[in-house]
């Protein structure tokens, strides 16, 4: 054995406790060298282990008649029929993009790229999810721009379109932003490739790019908080090459459609080290690689910088017996590198060897099997006092829906989702900016509809309500373009899962969505865990991510939410009982970030989601969008500028103080403009939803009685001008 | 009728091309791979959007000198037709065969929007389907598609009828605000001076159909396509 036993001290440097090392010396029966050491510590990382989440991840709902492959592969999959599967995950890239946000946000798009198409499928949507810190912090203006470039300097690249997303700003977010990036593809059902690897002796074979020294210990960075030195972690940042992506995509797809795989993964977080481990433990094999063979990009790289290098763009396939000629053959096309560094065996033993000498063995089925699992304590959060709107001052409603629009988080993303070239491929049928986007999937019209949602501040002041409320957000928003959501990603960001204040909010938000996803028949097929999402104790507002994948049988079926014809009438879906804790109105008006968020009705949610694409399949629906951050005025607003019209709003119920009414975010709501209203009220009343005309569309202006009005023109302005705006001051 | 496509490693707007010369013609070009020796006698040669080789170097820079770009450059002068979009615009300046460059955007960053277009000459087997002054929407999707060249050159275009579109308001006025990138004289794209290649920045490929937000690029190929008949 090459390489000198390490010690408890440096194992604590590669992320190991005390604890965690004894058990690494009992698995081998003796201390590990360097190498070993870091292989284990990569592989029990929060990142890879899942330890601290695992068992509360088990009770979210993972099945259905539509899942073709749950939680655990490289991707989720899903049946859409016609022998046509749906590919798709989401995944944070936190750490790296706040220490170097460009090529952080950039190798965040290639890992989740490569986690599709390692499954067989064409990737052909990308979205996001970006939390950035508050936009008055010194860092906020870099980290936007970097990143944005990053997303799009990579996407654009690959070809691949980026459709939608969500960005929002809360000082939460200072010293930590959240960059998730989420991939959808589309595959043969019956063509789908997983990592199990099979055959003693069949061989290994590295395809991509080299392997060289950056990104070493990613996966523990990516599992430890921040302290004030986070540019020191510099170094542990990967680099992005999206021509090798591209590359790498049209030579796996192109082998894939011969016979000639046995299994695939990529070469993620912890790079050779997860994706050996990984491939053989499924298997219930052992592997043997010869790390000379490695196509390196410099020269004296020892062991353990091999294994733990996280350079990008790297695949691992073990190839059936006898096609190694017809694979290097695909490879050599595309010049990507093509090496053979060992096989299959049935040892149930990781062994590497270097220059003839032995530089690790591992029996694999303890490392895997004996991985640190933790039930970490938690505590729950008081439930915040409900806020009277009766208590609040009464303002003019105009002018405050003109400041809420002009606020970071409703303020208009075009200066973003423009970076991103979001047509490319030629189906993109809803383009960013509306509730959710749809993609055309074939010439009959088939369509997904694709989203990303989350509101952190409700899972802050309730993570049960904030997690329920999370997925009924993304069901609502696939369910307003007319599309029948199917399953769901999860990107679970949060804190520093040691302290159980923070693990309380773990908890409470797998709770709300295990609750949303049973209700709403909406389960998880895939997800990723990013904890430590903390700098000297202060942690990011719980972040749970939900990505969103809808099913439309025929595009031309699909709303948007842009109004379409003077006169329409504007119907108002769901009850209002005008709640505004944790509202934005509260937040932007008030200064106030009290009360706790809306409940969230799952059976009122069901019932008037399923209303609501039922009339949108009959064709009654012009215009749809559902109801979320600044309540009912905000979505009427965001109607009206999309579609440059006005509404004629009816009087205001006398029931409840104006600013309830109009900025109350309670849920369960959609406004829909529609030419023939009675037909509609009808239906609703006859199942009983609550459903009420509350305007006209007319020309240019937003009008309310009692209270004035106020040009389409002016508030689109307001909307438009922040971001770039703030983008361009110094 | 037959097109011939060129893909690169780093082209990614074939498919898009692909399909709006199926819907014209309904016939798929063929599609040749850089590294190929040979290229079969087509009616038309396209070079699609894209990366091509990362365009890590200038954009097209690399392309620009496959060898595959000996026999479009051969093929060219014996006249068949060449479409070079975005990155075959790129391309196609970088091989010499249209004159000026493309700089980075004047914002620097990548756009992806949709923007109107002055047709300039309509008397072009390019821009047959057309009239001149007529204005189409149109997206764009790119990073360095601002137009320069030296005045002498710029005044040897619009004095030969060689400016094929520019970036104009929806009807049809030269204003800086929907310059989108900041070319010279607010060009979209150019012919050759025997008007049988057309470089163009803009993506009339995907606006030719009504549920992907637009049509106006479909009178584009059926006229490329009748006037090749």
């Amino acid at each position: 054995m090459i390489g000198s036993n390490a010690t408890a001290d440096l194992a604590a440097e590669m992320g190991l406790s005390g604890e965690e090392f004894e058990r690494a010396c009992a698995l081998l029966g003796r201390t590990p060298n360097l190498t070993e050491t870091g292989i284990i510590a990569a592989m029990w990382s929060e990142h890879c282990s899942y330890k601290s989440s695992k068992v509360w991840l088990r009770t979210l709902p993972t099945t259905g008649p539509r899942v073709i492959c749950g939680p655990g592969e490289n991707a989720g999959v899903i049946d859409i029929g016609d022998g046509d599967a749906v590919v798709f995950k989401i995944e944070s890239h936190n750490h790296p993009s706040f220490i170097e946000p460009h090529q952080g946000a950039a190798t965040g798009v290639g890992g989740i790229l490569r986690d599709v198409f390692t499954m067989g499928a064409r990737p052909i949507a990308m979205l996001n999810s970006l939390s950035f810190g508050s936009p008055d912090h010194p860092k906020t203006r870099h980290l936007v721009s970097g990143v944005v470039g990053g997303i799009g300097g990579y996407g654009n690249c690959v070809g691949v379109p980026t459709v939608g997303g969500e960005c929002r700003f809360h000082a939460a977010y200072n010293g930590n932003i959240l960059v998730n990036a989420m991939c959808v593809g589309l595959a043969r059902a019956d063509r789908i490739f997983y990592s199990t690897a099979a055959g003693p002796g069949n061989l290994v074979i590295y395809v991509g790019a080299k392997t060289g020294r950056d990104g070493i210990h990613g996966a523990t960075m990516a599992s430890a908080e921040f302290a004030a030195d986070a540019a020191a972690k510099r170094p542990t940042v990967q680099v992005g090459d999206p021509f090798t992506e591209k590359l790498l995509i049209e030579a796996c797809l192109e082998l894939m459609a011969t016979d000639a795989i046995i299994a695939i993964q990529d070469m993620g977080a912890a790079g050779l080290t997860s994706s050996s481990v990984e491939m053989a433990g499924k298997g219930g094999l052992g592997i043997a690689l010869d790390l000379d063979r490695v196509p390196v990009r410099e020269a004296g790289m020892n062991a353990y910088e091999i294994m733990l290098s996280e350079s990008q763009e790297r695949m691992l396939m073990i190839l059936m017996p006898g096609s190694e000629a017809e694979a290097r053959r695909v490879f050599d096309k595309w010049e990507l590198d093509f090496a053979v560094i060992g096989r299959v065996t049935d040892t149930g033993r990781l062994v590497l060897l270097m220059r003839g000498e032995s530089a690790a063995d591992i029996p694999l089925g303890p490392l895997v099997g004996e991985a640190p699992l933790y039930e970490r304590p938690w505590i729950g959060r008081a439930s915040e006092p409900e806020i009277d709107a009766r208590g609040l001052t009464e303002r003019d409603p105009l002018q405050c829906l003109k400041r809420l629009l002009a606020s970071p988080d409703l303020a208009s993303k075009r200066w973003i989702w423009e970076q991103y070239d979001h047509l490319v491929q030629g189906n993109t049928v809803k383009r960013p900016g509306g509730d959710a986007a749809v993609i055309r999937i074939s010439e009959n019209g088939k369509a997904l509809a694709l989203s990303t949602d989350c509101t952190p501040r409700y899972c802050r002041a309730d993570p049960v309500r904030g997690g329920a409320q999370a997925v009924a957000e993304s069901w609502r928003n696939l369910t307003a373009v007319g599309a029948l959501p199917l399953a769901l990603t999860d990107c679970m960001n949060f804190g520093n899962p040691e302290r159980p204040e923070i693990m309380g909010e773990f908890v409470g938000a797998i709770e709300g969505m295990r609750e949303a996803c049973l209700a709403l028949d909406y389960p998880v097929v895939s997800g990723n865990v990013s904890l430590y999402n903390e700098t000297s104790g202060s942690a990011v507002l719980p972040t749970p991510v939900i990505g969103g994948v809808g099913l439309i049988g025929d595009a031309r079926r699909a709303v948007d939410l842009a109004l379409k014809k003077d006169g329409d009438a504007v119907i108002l879906i769901g009850d209002t009982g005008g709640h505004l804790g944790a509202s934005l109105y509260l937040r932007e008006i008030e200064g106030s970030e009290a009360g706790p968020p809306p409940p969230v009705d799952l059976a009122a949610e069901r019932k008037n989601g399923d209303f609501v694409r039922h009339e949108i399949a009959k064709g009654h629906v012009a215009a749809c969008h559902d109801l979320g951050d600044g309540g009912l005025l905000v979505a009427i607003a965001e109607m009206a500028m999309a579609g440059a019209r006005g509404v004629a709003l009816n009087a205001l119920p006398t029931s409840m103080p104006p600013h309830a009414w109009l900025f109350g975010e309670d849920q369960a709501r959609y406004l829909i403009e529609t030419v023939n209203p009675e037909l509609v009220l009808a239906a609703a009343k006859n199942m009983r939803i609550c459903a009420q005309c509350i305007g006209i569309v007319a020309s240019g202006e937003l009008t309310l009685p009692g209270a004035g009005a106020i040009s389409v023109a002016e508030l689109k302005a307001a909307n438009e001008a922040w971001l770039p705006g703030y983008m361009s001051e110094s | 009728m037959q097109a011939a496509i060129i893909i690169f490693p780093g082209s990614n707007r074939e498919h898009d091309v692909c399909l709006a010369w199926k819907l014209a013609t309904g016939k798929e070009p063929l599609r040749i791979w850089h590294g190929d020796a040979s290229l079969p006698e087509t009616d038309l040669i396209i070079l699609p959007g894209g990366f091509a080789h990362g365009d890590y170097l200038r954009c097209g820079a690399m392309a620009a000198r496959a060898p595959i770009m000996r026999e479009v450059k051969a093929r060219a002068e014996r006249g068949t037709p060449v479409l070079g979009i975005c990155n075959g615009f790129q391309i196609l300046t970088e091989a010499g065969m249209l004159p000026g460059a493309l700089l980075p955007n004047r914002t620097l960053s990548f756009i992806c929007r949709d923007v109107h277009l002055r047709v300039e000459n309509s008397q072009t087997i390019f821009t047959s389907g057309y009239s001149a002054g007529q204005t189409i929407r149109v997206p764009t999707a790119h990073h360095d598609g601002n137009y320069t060249a030296d005045r002498a050159t710029l005044d040897r275009l619009e004095d030969h009828g060689l400016v094929a579109f520019r970036y104009s308001s929806p009807s049809g006025e030269l204003a800086d605000s929907d310059n989108v990138n900041g070319s010279a004289r607010a060009i979209a794209g150019i012919f050759n001076d025997s008007r049988t290649i057309l470089g163009l920045m803009p993506h009339p490929e995907n606006a030719t159909d009504p549920l992907l937000g637009g049509t106006d690029g479909r009178a584009f190929f059926n006229g490329l396509a009748s006037a090749l008949q």
